[in-house]
């Protein structure tokens, strides 16, 4: 795929926490550090850096990317930020993808970072600014307004309950509590997530990740070069990206075709015509539970609306056929959002490897699909690892 | 067998100080529409994928990329933003293209800089929160203190920073597209009150709202589409520190680094003999030469007496900033490097009307991603 | 491009879980409020006047004027809301500005316990998707719903928009004040 193949031969990451004594600039280093070391490399390795951060207003500093670079290793180096809201901790490998699959580096150092904790009182006013400036901020909307929505739409257009929602809260909680850098793994019950707090119906306490500190640090590398620094690269076999339009209230919030959209570029890219048989592991991103459903089906991973049997007949737990989440995803590890979803690519590759210790899914997975979404619920970005390079 | 990189269509709108009538996405259109005409393109149909270059606090929205994809044709398809001029983003759309899977990429970039009521406050908010923002001072401070450092250790004159005013704002005149050209003279110039000492108001570019867009595709949609492609030569960005205490004041090393990367890509050993006019990033004056020295534009400490003795005019030996530069067109946030780009295209076409150089061949655009940071992109463009 | 010498023998296969604690540093409140952590605070004062343009004017103008517009595309033959100069779908412009009712169908909705900064708030909001009716089918915008109570609402509940009296009318999606119930 692409005009070289490129793999993920190297990872790392902090705590996800809260609230974090370390900067934004000291998380992307402890990340970037930890990466760099599981792969014996140093940043004379390195020959360009991709960072991905979300909005500038939780970290508090414009400009984000430049400030954070000397941490990520970006010191005179070409180093670039790119941006799609919550879908950037997948886009950010994806870009590393076509810095080396254009022939132009060798080794990307990608780095994903984000300290919430710093917007006070409480990060999630940094939304409000996400809205339309002039047609939706007067009406002073909470984010979690447009997921409750979308939530509920999903609901009554298949008749799903939100029992069968709280299920994936529990599922990634429980497989959030294997995972070293977890803020929020634990072992509840659908009754627990059905008699937590209602924030904004049918949104309730549990079913949403927290806000969080963390970053994660990834390190790609073209064929030849990664094959001398591991014996075991994961290879990118197809990536996908799509964006939607900004008037979401115009669009059908039951199905996610951005997201298919996303999905079928990276399918097409990996040579994969039969989704469910062919993944083998999957990371929907999961901030909401909801969404995990949602997710799988945008995925081609299950039909509309039956996502929800997928988790009760266990398809979906680590022993299933087809694990997802088996890092626990946002709900049971965390949320610093883009540092998440690099995080969830970083369990596709240990997965892949053999390397994820309590978390290990059985068999030897050979091909998994890492997903990432946000902005006004309308970007789908769709990374797939495997041991082999593409099949194309 | 490496592919080859064209830009095949560009559209802009004019640069004005104010442009009340017109939202930030209608601007986006209008250079859209543009481009897309020039190219020949459908973007529902012909564009593969749609690189974006926008800050958040630069527009009052967070997570901006959600506002951009309607208003260039690309809803459901591929779109992504680079938090960095645009410049960047034809960096990345080049790549895009160059790993085989994409080809034809837009890159767009645009300024509402007058809708910002509060510019000081989103330039100290990229200062360091913990080191140099408690200091309470105007972020301009920053670039009075690069000057300071640079004429002291380059020896060049405020006076000649100052020509580089006079000769842009004056060939800002002949670019319709241009938001301040003006006949000013030198006196006039040094005159101006100071700001940052030894920044002179005049030395300050200022801002203008308008909008770019660009098309690039791969040697065979190029060829396919438009009878002169303007091809990519060579890329580069570099990203120096962001710390005060640390940098290297004098010096623009991110811009010499991107053009040794870009120069490299694009074979260019000489880069004073084989470059024949070049678009620097000027929203100091005094940046304007030292971006010269960086992109080895000149021998060191050259680039002031070159400027006065006109060499850098358009009728000199190698014209710098024939577009106005932003001191003429004005500053556009992440534009201003594809307004520098749009000119290189216009006069390898041979379309630049009264601006037209003879025998442009190979052009090279420079941004600077401004204060506080030093990090900033090259890209080199060519007839061949 | 980098010289990358064979690192294979020196590195160990890496688990993650295996490894000591992850780097971080978890903070409590407590840890700020009384001083054994040291912050800087920064309140920013950012304020914007943005252009709304063409279509978005007009959109303005009409709520000034109690109505609710659209523009039209007549190449997909859709009217949607609020206007814009340019349709997404096949991107032609968008010049024909016609009036939607204001009445439509709750597309979707939420019974919202806090506020935008996440503060608990005593009486809830109830955020919707109002599909408004003469506008292409699913096309619908953001608004809030009154004068009903929360239990009584469900995707499908047919509602009219209720205006601020035209004397304090400014031209701003709150001149509609909510959504209710059709009588």
């Amino acid at each position: 795929m692409g005009l070289r193949d490129v793999a993920v031969v190297g990872a790392g990451l902090t705590k996800f926490m809260r609230r974090s004594l370390e900067t934004g600039r000291e998380l992307a280093f402890e990340a970037s550090k930890m990466a760099l070391d599981s792969c014996g490399l140093t940043m004379d390795d390195v020959d360009c850096v991709v960072i991905g951060t979300a909005p500038d207003a939780f970290d508090g500093v414009h400009m984000k990317g430049e400030w954070l670079a000397d941490g990520a290793g970006g010191w005179r180096k070409p180093v670039m930020r790119g941006y799609v809201g919550g879908g950037t901790g997948v886009f950010s490998p994806i870009q590393a993808w076509y810095h080396i699959a254009s022939g132009l580096f060798d080794v990307c150092l990608v780095v994903c970072e984000e300290k919430m904790s710093t917007c006070q009182p409480h990060p999630q006013g940094a939304f409000l600014t996400i809205f339309d400036h002039t047609t939706e901020r007067a009406l002073k909307p909470n984010l979690l307004w447009i997921f409750a929505m979308e939530m509920q739409r999903y609901m009554t257009t298949y008749g799903i309950s939100e029992r069968d929602i709280a299920r994936v809260a529990v599922k990634n909680k429980r497989n959030g509590l294997d995972h070293p850098a977890t803020q929020v793994g634990a072992d509840i019950t659908v009754d627990d997530v059905m008699n937590s707090a209602v924030m904004s119906w049918p949104v309730k306490r549990l079913d949403v990740s927290p806000t969080s500190d963390g970053a994660v640090a990834m390190v790609l590398a073209s064929d030849r070069v990664a094959r001398r620094i591991t014996d075991k690269p994961v290879w990118i076999q197809g990536v996908g990206w799509s964006l939607d339009t900004q008037y979401w209230a115009n669009r059908d919030l039951a199905y996610p075709t951005y997201l298919e959209k996303a999905a079928r570029m990276a399918y097409s890219m990996a040579g994969v015509k039969e989704p469910r048989k062919e993944i083998n592991i999957v990371e929907p991103y999961d901030p909401f539970d909801y969404k995990e459903l949602h997710h799988l089906e945008g995925l081609q991973l299950a039909p509309k609306g039956g996502a929800p049997q997928l988790i009760i007949d266990g398809v979906t737990e680590r022993t299933g056929n087809m694990p997802s989440c088996p890092s626990g995803g946002l709900l049971g590890v965390g949320n610093p959002i883009a540092a998440a979803g690099l995080m969830k690519v970083s369990e596709i590759f240990w997965q892949l490897r053999g390397e994820a210790g309590k978390r290990q899914v059985p068999g030897t997975p050979a091909r998994g699909l890492a997903q990432a979404w946000g902005d006004l619920m309308q970007v789908g970005t769709v990374i797939i690892l495997g041991n082999e390079p593409s099949s194309r | 067998m490496t592919r080859r990189v064209a830009i095949v269509g560009v559209g802009a709108t004019v640069f004005r100080s104010v442009s009340p009538e017109l939202s930030y996405k209608e601007l986006m259109y209008e250079a859209a529409i543009r481009a897309y005409a020039d190219a020949g393109i459908d973007p529902r149909v012909d564009v593969d994928s749609f690189v974006t270059s926008a800050e958040d606090l630069h527009e009052g929205t967070s997570i901006f990329d959600e506002y951009t994809p309607d208003q260039l044709g690309g809803v459901l398809r591929p779109n992504h933003t680079i938090t960095a001029d645009g410049l960047n983003s034809i960096a990345a759309a080049y790549m895009q293209i160059l790993t085989g899977e994409f080809d034809v990429v837009v890159v767009e970039a645009h300024s509402k800089a007058s809708n910002s009521l509060t510019p000081e406050q989103v330039a100290a908010y990229a200062l360091d929160p913990v080191y140099t923002r408690p200091l309470r001072a105007h972020p301009h401070f920053i670039a009075g203190m690069e000057m300071n450092r640079f004429l002291s250790e380059s020896g060049y004159t405020r006076e000649q920073c100052a020509q580089v005013c006079v000769k842009n704002r004056r060939n800002a005149l002949a670019n319709p597209l241009a938001a301040y050209g003006a006949s000013t003279e030198l006196r006039e110039v040094l005159e101006s009150p100071p700001a940052f000492a030894p920044l002179s108001h005049a030395d300050i570019a200022r801002y203008a709202d308008g909008a770019v867009v660009v098309v690039l595709a791969d040697e065979e949609r190029a060829r396919q589409l438009n009878s002169i492609p303007i091809w990519v030569r060579g890329v580069g960005w570099c990203s120096d520190t962001p710390a005060l205490e640390t940098r290297d004041w004098g010096q623009a090393v991110y811009a010499r680094l991107s053009s040794q990367m870009a120069y490299k890509m694009a074979e260019i050993q000489n880069p004073r003999e084989e470059i024949d006019l070049a678009e620097l990033d000027d929203s100091f004056s005094y940046k304007e030469l030292q971006a010269m020295e960086a992109l080895g534009l000149c021998e060191p400490g050259q680039a002031g007496a070159m400027t006065v003795a006109g060499e850098t005019k358009p009728d000199g030996s190698l014209p710098v900033n024939i577009s106005g530069g932003s001191l003429g067109t004005g500053l556009a946030h992440e534009a201003t490097g594809l307004l520098k780009l749009f000119e290189i295209v216009l006069q390898l076409r041979g379309h630049a009307g009264p601006r037209q150089l003879k025998n442009a061949r190979v052009g090279v655009a420079q941004s600077w991603k401004g204060i506080p940071h030093t990090s900033g992109a090259v890209v080199v463009l060519g007839r061949e | 491009m980098s010289q990358v010498v064979d690192r294979r023998q020196s590195v160990s296969s890496s688990e993650p879980h295996d490894l000591p604690t992850l780097p971080g540093t978890p903070l409590r409140d407590s840890d700020i409020r009384e001083g054994r952590v040291l912050t800087e605070r920064w309140d920013p004062d950012l304020r914007y006047a943005w252009d709304t343009g063409i279509a978005i004017s007009r959109y303005l103008q009409g709520l000034k004027e109690g109505k609710l517009l659209g523009s039209f595309c007549s190449t997909c033959e859709r009217l949607v809301v609020p206007p814009r100069i340019v349709c997404e779908q096949c991107f032609r412009p968008m010049r024909e500005y016609l009036p939607v009712k204001d009445t439509g169908t709750v597309n979707t909705f939420s019974i919202s316990h806090v506020a935008w900064n996440a503060q608990p708030i005593q009486t809830p909001d109830i955020p919707a998707v109002i599909d408004l009716d003469g506008a292409s089918p699913g096309i619908g915008i953001l608004h809030k719903l009154g004068e009903v109570d929360p239990n009584a609402v469900q995707t499908g509940l047919r509602v009219e928009a209720v205006w601020e009296p035209a004397r304090k009318r400014k031209g701003a999606i709150t001149d509609i004040r909510y959504f209710r119930p059709l009588s």
